[in-house]
């Protein structure tokens, strides 16, 4: 029973980065209807930017933090404004592509940059694990978890409650009466997938600590996030930060009671039950798959 | 004129292994060859019905793993094992094509990225069947034994380039047999517009099921191909890598068409090799980024069919 209880929680604390990865992903391929097969990337560059920070100019963990959001939103209007834009009215297929193409090159320059050899980010926490009864935690994973329900809440907020988002909300609507009614469409495109961007930045950057850093780790995280998306639904925000805890705990459970190995299996035995029984999403409006 | 560049080609491509002295080269086009397989696999696929699947490493991998086991845990006749090679990648592909068929664009991808990625956790994991990281060394090599004649054993460079060779024309043939069918009419009408084509009477699942299992199928003879030339198998098969290349080959090359992928393989086989004593596979896959990026902008039908319209004007 214990053990289920420790599974439950380390699930939950890793599930709400999870949420943060998913929401990102979910604002770019449900609104935006872009398929990001680089959002892992945006992922690895917020890691490697705390990484960065905290060797090449010594700034405090939680300093290196906001620095490595801001630098994932910016690599991510670029990205927008540089290569999506023009190929705004293509087919999904072909921005598909392109995505995929960045998604090859952005982890290819991480790993020149940054060489194939696995980075530690050491955290400001000591190692030594808070018991709380049952259960015991380690203060680094309490802080990633609070850290990313900050991020959440602030997501929502932005969202829902200012005029930004609700500039957002109206583009994804319906473009055109958006547009007439003064809001600026592309520059709206570019803050959204910059604003997914982020997002997964900042779910880098706060599991660097947590786990190990190489160019690759981009992979998964980009499949977690569409494992997310789809298992909330396309689009939607509620249903991205509770599939992201759902994922978290499916992992845990997974690795504790089935098999460590297979852990990441878990992400895409979702994406293939999800979409095949239910390809809607748990939480989600209709969506047509296929 | 052009059936005369065409013989020269086929001239020329045919008896390679006679002026091409170093066996480096030789061992390069070889895997151009069976790259070629892949492509035009994958092309079946992209190319005539739009569906991308970034899942065929995965076909691939079974393929060669299939051959691997059964030619070294079980000592079938390597040509039994090809069979399997394509057998058991095509029983694949059939339950994913028949699984994912309510599925189309980029959520037929993330399934066969799925199906990819638990594939190679399983290569990986289940050691008492495939060995594991270190792989299956020791893949017997394939061997045209003919009754009253003496073993000749497909060894050496210049055996195996004319089998590659041979799969290629051969695959070549079967691609364009099907799309000169009513099969390869429905998967073209399919691609272009399905409501359409099924209001007409196509039935979309059944088409694209068929597709699914011949490139699957294709794909896992690429790779068993591959197994009796490299003669070790490993987990390293089901590198997302492969799948990159194979996409470049095809986007690049120009998917929807035969010569496409076949060039594609050959310019993304040979450039590498040659850029090897130049830069590291890293500045390689990272140009292969950026490469993909500017065809899609430049050439989005790809450099065969691009090259095709600047020949015909004028």
């Amino acid at each position: 029973m214990d053990q289920l209880l420790q599974h439950l929680l380390n699930g939950v604390l890793l599930g709400a980065t999870y949420s943060l990865l998913g929401i990102g992903l979910t604002l770019i391929f449900g609104l935006m209807n872009v398929v990001n097969f680089a959002h892992g990337e945006f992922y690895t560059l917020g890691a490697y930017a705390v990484f960065a920070a905290l060797y090449g100019t010594g700034l405090s963990f939680f300093a290196a933090i906001p620095l490595a959001i801001a630098v994932g939103a910016l690599a991510g209007a670029t990205c927008e404004r540089v290569l999506l834009r023009p190929l705004r009215g293509e087919s999904i297929d072909t921005v598909m592509l392109v995505m995929i193409g960045v998604w090859i090159a952005m982890q290819n320059a991480e790993l020149i940059g940054w060489g194939g050899v696995a980075k530690s980010v050491p955290a400001p926490f000591s190692t030594a694990p808070l018991v709380l009864g049952p259960v015991s935690v380690s203060p680094l994973r309490v802080f990633v978890f609070a850290v990313s329900i900050l991020v959440i809440l602030a997501a929502h907020l932005l969202l829902a409650h200012t005029r930004l988002g609700r500039a957002m909300r109206a583009t994804f609507q319906d473009r055109e009466t958006a547009a007439l009614m003064g809001v600026r469409i592309e520059r709206i495109h570019t803050i959204t997938f910059a604003f997914g961007a982020g997002l997964a930045a900042a779910a880098g950057a706060l599991l660097g600590p947590v786990f190990l850093l190489y160019p690759s780790m981009g992979d998964l995280a980009s499949l977690k996030a569409f494992s997310v998306v789809i298992l909330g639904g396309l689009g939607n925000f509620a249903g991205a930060a509770l599939g992201g805890l759902v994922l978290g705990v499916a992992e845990e459970l997974g690795a504790g009671y089935v098999s460590s190995g297979y852990r990441d299996a878990v992400g895409f035995a979702i994406i293939v039950t999800v979409l095949l029984l239910r390809p809607s999403g748990l939480f989600a409006r209709a969506e047509r798959v296929g | 004129m052009r059936w005369l560049g065409l013989g020269a080609l086929l001239a020329v491509t045919a008896t390679a292994p006679f002026w091409v002295w170093n066996p480096y080269h030789l061992h390069t086009l070889i895997m151009a060859g069976i790259f070629a397989v892949l492509a035009l696999s994958l092309n079946l696929l992209l190319g005539y019905t739009g569906q991308l699947s970034l899942g065929h490493a995965a076909f691939f991998g079974i393929g060669a793993y299939a051959t691997a086991l059964l030619t070294v845990k079980l000592e079938w006749s390597p040509w039994l094992g090809l069979l399997a090679a394509v057998a058991l990648p095509a029983a694949a592909g059939f339950v994913i094509g028949r699984l994912a068929l309510k599925l189309r664009g980029a959520y037929f991808v993330l399934l066969t990225i799925s199906f990819a990625g638990v594939i190679s956790l399983i290569s990986v994991n289940w050691t008492e069947l495939t060995n594991g990281p270190p792989g299956l060394p020791g893949v017997p090599a394939l061997e045209v034994a003919l009754p009253g004649l003496p073993a000749l054993s497909l060894r050496s460079k210049a055996a195996y380039y004319y089998l590659v060779l041979t799969a290629v024309g051969l695959a070549d043939l079967l691609c364009l047999g099907l799309m000169r069918s009513r099969v390869g009419r429905a998967l073209v009408a399919l691609r272009e517009n399905e409501t359409l084509a099924e209001s007409v009477g196509i039935d979309g699942t059944h088409y694209l099921v068929l597709a699914a299992v011949i490139s699957a199928g294709m794909a896992g003879f690429a790779g068993g191909l591959y197994a009796h030339y490299t003669r070790y198998v490993s987990p390293e098969v089901f590198l997302f890598s492969y799948t990159v290349t194979m996409v470049i080959m095809v986007v690049a090359g120009g998917k929807g068409t035969l010569a496409g992928p076949i060039a594609g393989a050959v310019i993304f086989t040979v450039l590498p090799e040659a850029l090897r004593a130049v830069t590291s596979w890293q500045w390689q896959m990272l140009a292969y980024g950026a490469f993909l990026i500017a065809v899609l902008y430049f050439m989005p039908r790809g450099i065969v069919p691009t090259l095709r319209d600047l020949g015909r004007r004028p």
